[in-house]
């Protein structure tokens, strides 16, 4: 079964590499799963998730991130991306004239061999058949990527694109926050209807609210850099009624 | 160039902006001799290196012209000869033009001499990418000097002459049709427009001229493309296009193919006259071999509810300068021009647009976009003027730039001058970069940085590409996509 293993990662801003952020993170994640890692503010969770993608502002300064066996961290983002790594972006970006049935076309077209061409009416037929999985209304897609689209129709697109892209692994890096519920729901349906053993997915949130429409195999609580302390969905709960104090005070105790 | 100074012209008008300072055009990296031709000299059809009296008058007497055109000439080589180059606004770069190592004249006769072998390696690539088929390929290339398509031209030729339109070169048109031409001929440009519009006047040959009668819409746009030869490729065209009242008639000229010119100088002179109630669309593709000046002179005057449009598209060449221009003579007449211009290492693109209101109720519209990559320089320069004694007239006016690398540069010298208080004038002007957040947002996607780069530059100009014809729009995203291929990494 394939898996996404991070092994004692250390990351830090490429500005400031003798300041880690993410201080030496284990975790393992298989097709199948979906993992949510939780904890307050500052501590690293997007950190972690834009460099594992490649994003240039980071630095992997010790550990490793192996994909189905093969370490990454020699990999160019866009050749990650192709190996089936997908990020779901915070705070996606706009790229203004380019409409998004042109940009994952260009996107499909990447992963084809070189010299071979997309067949234009599957591609429509393939993009058709995930909108309407979606919920996605057909003139969507006639808008340029992200321009002035509201923090739902965002998150919306970064689903689709998902959907569209099919990748091994996704991470969603805040992916509930800036929505109210009827968009919180839209999205987390979106990702139960792409649940299945050959996604795994690590969900990135700060509250419990998310968890309550995804409901993770495993919960991580992440603090100062690293995993203190992994359970079942229970352990979401818990957070919720403990507050993140409660780990810090039990961290303090040992 | 300087403003018009014709009677027709109306108002007179400072200069364009002046540039605050002079930069050399950046030359790093590009062999400003690659692309040169050697030739057989073949006298009979050649008026060799350098420019003088006897050369004008051999270049009139090979075309077999009317006194007063050889007059007209010769008048203008005195005008190019007295006037200075304008590097007080523009850039010092124009002094690197030598004039005395210029063939002024290649008739049909003269064939370049250069072999398939001989072309450069990146030029054969790039036709292959953009896939020009094999034969267009060696004319573009130089290698050929005749492209074969007399018969594609003489048909589109018979079938507009049913409609009464009238559709040559220069030369055919001022000895079979002065009744029609003589009257605007250097009539919206002015010989002394500027010192390139005068050295054009004085050795012109090639180009098109065409009238369309009154009430004639011509269905298929004419192209220059059908008819290019030896001569027509040529440095010194003159077109002139006349719609008649309440004709309509769309020109295109130029190929997103890169063009390897016989000359390091082009300078064009395009007159367009659009009569009551006409509309005329010119649009323009130009991709030029990176040792090639290109100094263009377009104007246009529109009568009393003419419209014109021109579509203007500019890659390549050491420097081009071109602001196409559109004198509003008549009540409600409507003028606008679209503009992208892509400048790479060791390019210079100085372009943008006039509009000269002479009007009551008359609207101008301009649209520009300009992408410096690497060390590519690109300039917009406006003129927009709009006198007091004229009512209700508009001014809407666009120019966004787009900064690929860190040491790209972009000016602008936006001149607007209106006067009179019912007119409505709009200027917005952006300067952008591609944020790495952006590339790293579509590199996530699995496209590479270079497909990342063109995608959000095809992007950029996107709303502007759609104004193109097909056959150009898809050439255009193929061309942007070899540009950026360089610029990242």
């Amino acid at each position: 079964m394939p898996s996404l293993e991070i092994r004692d990662l250390f990351v830090a801003l490429a500005a400031t590499p003798d300041k880690p952020i993410v201080k030496g993170l284990n975790l393992t994640i298989r097709t199948g799963e979906v993992h949510a890692i939780m904890g307050p503010n500052g501590t690293g969770k997007s950190t972690l998730s834009k460099a594992i993608a490649g994003h240039p502002d980071y630095v992997i300064t010790s550990g490793d991130v192996i994909l189905e066996g093969k370490s990454i961290l020699a990999m160019e983002p866009d050749e990650r991306a192709r190996a089936g790594l997908f990020l779901a972006f915070q705070y996606p970006s706009e790229i203004p004239g380019v409409s998004i049935a042109n940009f994952l076309r260009a996107a499909v077209q990447a992963r084809l061999a070189e010299g071979e061409e997309l067949d234009a009416t599957a591609y429509y037929k393939h993009l058709y058949s995930k909108m309407d999985m979606l919920k996605i209304d057909r003139k969507f897609t006639s808008r340029s990527v992200n321009e002035g689209f509201s923090g739902g129709e965002k998150k919306r697109c970064e689903i689709l694109q998902m959907a569209m892209l099919e990748p091994t692994f996704a991470l969603m890096d805040e992916t509930d926050s800036g929505l109210d519920i009827d968009a919180l729901r839209i999205v987390a349906e979106g990702v139960e209807a792409m649940r299945g053993d050959k996604l795994g997915v690590l969900l990135i949130t700060h509250y419990q609210r998310l968890l309550d429409y995804i409901v993770p195999d495993y919960v991580h609580v992440m603090y100062d850099g690293r995993i203190v302390k992994s359970g079942d969905k229970s352990l979401a709960l818990e957070l919720e009624a403990k507050g993140y104090d409660w780990v810090k005070q039990e961290l303090a105790a040992v | 160039m300087q403003p018009p100074t014709d009677t027709l012209a109306a108002p007179e008008l400072d200069s364009p902006a002046a540039e605050a300072t002079a930069v050399e055009n950046p030359t790093v990296g590009i062999d400003q001799s690659a692309g040169d031709f050697t030739y057989d000299v073949k006298y009979e059809f050649d008026a060799g290196n350098g420019l003088s009296e006897d050369v004008i008058r051999y270049i009139s007497s090979v075309k077999k012209e009317a006194d007063w055109i050889l007059d007209f000439r010769l008048k203008a080589y005195q005008t190019f000869l007295a006037k200075p180059m304008p590097t007080h606004w523009a850039t010092k770069d124009l002094e690197n033009i030598d004039f005395d190592k210029i063939r002024y004249y290649l008739s049909q006769g003269t064939k370049p001499k250069r072999t398939w072998d001989e072309v450069p390696d990146d030029i054969k690539k790039t036709f292959e990418r953009l896939g020009i088929p094999e034969q267009e390929r060696k004319f573009l290339a130089g290698v050929e000097a005749q492209f074969d398509s007399e018969a594609a031209y003489s048909n589109v030729k018979d079938i507009v002459a049913k409609q009464g339109v009238i559709f040559c070169n220069s030369t055919e048109a001022l000895r079979e049709h002065p009744e029609l031409f003589k009257k605007w001929f250097g009539k919206v440009i002015p010989t002394g427009d500027n010192k390139f519009s005068a050295l054009n006047s004085a050795v012109f040959s090639g180009g098109s001229f065409i009238y369309v009668p009154k009430g004639v819409k011509v269905a298929m746009p004419l192209q220059a493309y059908f008819r290019i030869n030896a001569e027509n490729f040529g440095q010194f065209e003159r077109t002139l296009i006349i719609a008649d009242e309440g004709a309509e008639v769309t020109y295109m000229e130029g190929c997103t193919a890169p063009k390897f010119s016989t000359s390091t100088l082009h300078s064009a002179v395009v007159e367009l006259v659009a009569l009551k109630g006409a509309k005329i669309q010119y649009i323009t593709v130009q991709n030029w071999a990176n040792n090639v000046f290109n100094l263009v002179t377009k104007r246009a005057i529109a009568m009393e509810d003419a419209e014109v449009k021109w579509i203007d598209c500019n890659i390549g060449s050491r420097l081009t300068m071109k602001y196409p221009g559109v004198i509003l003579k008549g009540k409600r007449a409507r003028g606008e021009v679209i503009s992208i211009a892509l400048a790479n290492d060791g390019q210079h693109q100085d372009t943008g647009a006039k509009m000269i209101h002479a009007a009551d109720d008359t609207t101008s519209v301009i649209v520009a976009k300009s992408i410096s990559v690497g060390q590519g320089r690109s300039t917009y320069r406006g003129v927009v003027h709009i006198p007091k004694h004229l009512k209700g007239c508009k001014n809407n006016t666009e120019c966004d730039a787009l900064l690929i690398n860190t040491n790209s540069r972009t000016d602008t010298y936006p001149a607007i001058v209106v006067r009179g208080d019912t007119h409505a004038v709009q200027h917005e002007a952006s300067v952008s970069k591609v944020s790495e957040d952006m590339i790293f947002y579509m590199q996530q996607r699995g496209l590479t940085e270079a497909q990342a780069m063109s995608l959000a530059v095809n992007g950029f100009v996107n709303d502007l590409v759609r104004q193109f014809p097909m056959e150009y729009s898809v050439g255009l995203k193929r061309l942007i996509d070899l540009e950026m291929e360089g610029s990242v990494g």
